[in-house]
């Protein structure tokens, strides 16, 4: 059985997407049933298909100071950080707990390749980068990274971890060992994907990708919509009221790069993982936010897993027909949505789901639900067979 | 200055072209014998089916390679080891052929480049290769990357007890991507840490963070992967090919650093 963890709790945190800026746009979006799914404008040759973009990237410069790092991708990071106060909270525990015991632990998937894909685009007649995008630190992985820590002033460990689609949801688990040992008192999570043509075509070559708005669990669902959104968590220890992080799961398929296990090992494994780790039954569960892409293999093998592990009365839907799949950024933004739910009791159901997969048991849920959860899980599995699964908890003021 | 923490080394590889395997790379970096003149070829990914070797990702070739002989060295199963890869720049040659084939015929993207693109490629390999369904992550911190991957390999034996698996490599950029990102070869490092001592282990190693401005250790033979992504760690790797103790520094950030104390275990 996994090491028990001592609750963290979750002091501040944000997310945008096509859904919503910021939180209070997110849960409007959601009672309303309200998609931020939009027909495919990205990009010189869109694809046909529907995407979740995030409106007003292109009109919002990063502040002048940080130009170093100007691109989409930390456009939309920065985007985040101001969204719900979240910059404030973060200033002030840096403040609070010196800049060197603050880590910084941010996923992605494909960071800002979208600025080397323009680069290419734009080459100069002898083969070098153009000279505004001469700035190698936006062709590198660590881009996100490396910009956040700029923009908040934290020394302390900063990393950038890219698994793929469980990115910003194993972040919560790196940060929580930084945190248990000592070596931080306390870490900013998170995660930022932006659409760029690499995901776009990438998908399309994979042939996952739905002509239509995608329609998670639904028997004649067609495959996914892509998104892109930024979201950010800040984890402390020592009581309080707030929401907190409970357990998480962690593990891998074994079985192919691009396609889950068919019997979802990895998946199950994650989420006994999670609850094991918490020292909670799955009779607990009241809500699960599913990773739910709307691709033919995920759907199925999620919803079997989750017909044998959870009861019948748990409450679970994806998200994805509201943001689309945001890729490294899924993992914070379905977090944030099940700390909403703590706040507001709204559980979101299947939207564009009409009839669902004979694979789905009764947790799977078309509408919407209200309630008062006091126990959620977070699914998030990525390429490479990554699985990453968290138990989140109400806290005290639910 | 901060709690010092301990781990032991139970598994050491290394593979660079003028560096092709640790026995090798041992004897010339304790300057028992020169390095070859001729760069070896890349290594076969041999833990893969025959017919995915040769197709396989440079990325994965080397890491693969590095892993593997890290795990064999340290009679460590891989199954019951989590692992933690990174890489500074993932594949730059996917990188290079992704933006490239965007420009030209972007509906011609290859499925197989596409799902190889991905940073986490050579740890999905990995866990593949060697069933493994223990947990895996890629993380990356530009030219902290190495000190960052220890940072996060040694949490989780610290903090779950057991080995863990902590692989890093690089290879050379391509195409335009070359003009500006900078790295000139493949270089892939791994290493078997403990949170125990056993008989498999080769050094003790106390390790602590703390602020600081300090330059990564030097490496003797520096010259020998001049340009390459992760030359930064390499001094570690001359303290581990020597059997005397010795102090290396490797950066976490412009100011955070991380001080690793080795001691050779007979």
């Amino acid at each position: 059985m996994p090491q028990a963890i001592a609750p963290l709790r979750i002091t501040a945190y944000s997310t945008v997407s096509a859904a919503g800026h910021g939180k209070a746009a997110l849960i409007d979006a959601l009672a309303r049933r309200a998609t931020g799914l939009r027909p495919n404008d990205f990009g010189a040759q869109p694809l046909s298909t529907w995407i979740g973009r995030v409106s007003g990237i292109e009109d919002a410069p990063l502040p002048a100071r940080w130009a170093e790092w100007e691109c989409r991708n930390n456009r939309l990071a920065w985007m985040g950080l101001e969204s719900d106060g979240f910059v404030d909270a973060a200033l002030a525990c840096v403040e609070r707990h010196g800049a060197h015991r603050v880590a910084l632990v941010l996923g992605t998937s494909t960071s800002s390749i979208g600025a080397s894909e323009e680069a290419y685009q734009r080459l100069e007649a002898d083969g070098t980068y153009p000279p505004d995008l001469r700035r190698p630190i936006v062709h590198t992985p660590h881009s996100l990274g490396d910009f956040v820590a700029a923009a908040l002033g934290i020394r302390g460990p900063c990393v950038t971890v890219a698994t793929a689609c469980s990115s910003s949801a194993k972040v919560f688990a790196q940060a929580e060992r930084l945190l248990r040992i000592g070596l931080a008192d306390a870490a900013i999570v998170g995660g930022v994907d932006t659409l760029c043509g690499s995901v776009l075509f990438g998908f399309n070559s994979l042939e996952l990708v739905a002509p239509d708005p995608c329609r998670p669990f639904d028997r004649a669902r067609r495959g996914i919509s892509l998104g892109e959104a930024a979201g950010f968590a800040l984890l402390e220890r020592g009581p309080g009221p707030q929401p907190q992080l409970l357990g998480y799961g962690e593990s891998s398929d074994a079985h192919h790069m691009s396609s889950p296990h068919p019997e979802g090992v990895g998946a199950r494994m994650a989420m006994r993982a999670a609850l094991e780790r918490a020292r909670i039954d799955a009779s607990q569960i009241d809500y699960i936010n599913l990773h739910g892409t709307a691709s033919r293999k995920n759907d199925e093998v999620e919803a079997q897993a989750i017909a044998d592990l959870l009861p019948a009365r748990t409450h679970a839907a994806s998200t994805k027909a509201w943001t689309g799949h945001t890729l490294g950024a899924a993992g914070i933004v379905e977090a944030a949505i099940c700390l909403l739910a703590f706040e507001t009791g709204l559980m979101p159901g299947n939207l564009n789901a009409e009839d669902l997969d004979p694979a789905c048991g009764p947790q799977l849920r078309i509408d919407n639900a209200q309630g008062a959860p006091r126990h959620a899980l977070s699914n998030s599995f990525g390429f490479g067979g990554n699985n990453c699964c968290l138990l989140f908890g109400a806290g005290g003021a639910a | 200055m901060s709690v010092a923490r301990c781990v032991y080394v139970d598994g050491i590889a290394l593979w660079a072209p003028l560096l092709p395997g640790w026995d090798a790379a041992r004897s010339i970096l304790r300057g028992d014998s020169e390095a070859a003149a001729i760069p070896a070829p890349r290594p076969a990914p041999t833990l893969l089916p025959a017919n995915e070797r040769r197709r396989a990702p440079d990325t994965v070739a080397l890491a693969l390679e590095v892993a593997l002989r890290a795990s064999e060295a340290a009679g460590a199963d891989p199954k019951q080891m989590p692992s933690v890869f990174a890489s500074t720049h993932g594949d730059l040659a996917i990188s290079d052929y992704m933006c490239a084939t965007l420009v030209d015929a972007p509906t011609q993207i290859s499925p197989t480049k596409f799902h190889n693109s991905v940073h986490n490629a050579a740890a999905g390999y990995w866990s593949i290769a060697s069933g493994s369904h223990a947990p895996y992550t890629s993380v990356s911190a530009y030219e902290h990357t190495f000190g960052e991957a220890w940072l996060e390999a040694a949490s989780l034996i610290e903090c779950e007890g057991g080995r863990a698996l902590l692989v890093a490599y690089d290879i050379e950029a391509r195409g335009p991507m070359a003009t500006l990102v900078h790295c000139r070869g493949m270089l892939g490092v791994a290493l078997v840490l403990a949170a125990e001592r056993s008989s498999a282990s080769r050094f003790e190693v106390s390790w602590r963070v703390d602020p600081g401005r300090d330059a990564n250790t030097p490496a003797r033979c520096a010259s020998l992967v001049d340009g390459y992504a992760l030359s930064t760690c390499l001094a570690l790797f001359e303290g581990l090919a020597s059997s005397a103790p010795s102090q290396v520094r490797q950066t976490l950030g412009a100011d955070l650093t991380l001080d690793l104390a080795l001691r050779p275990l007979q």
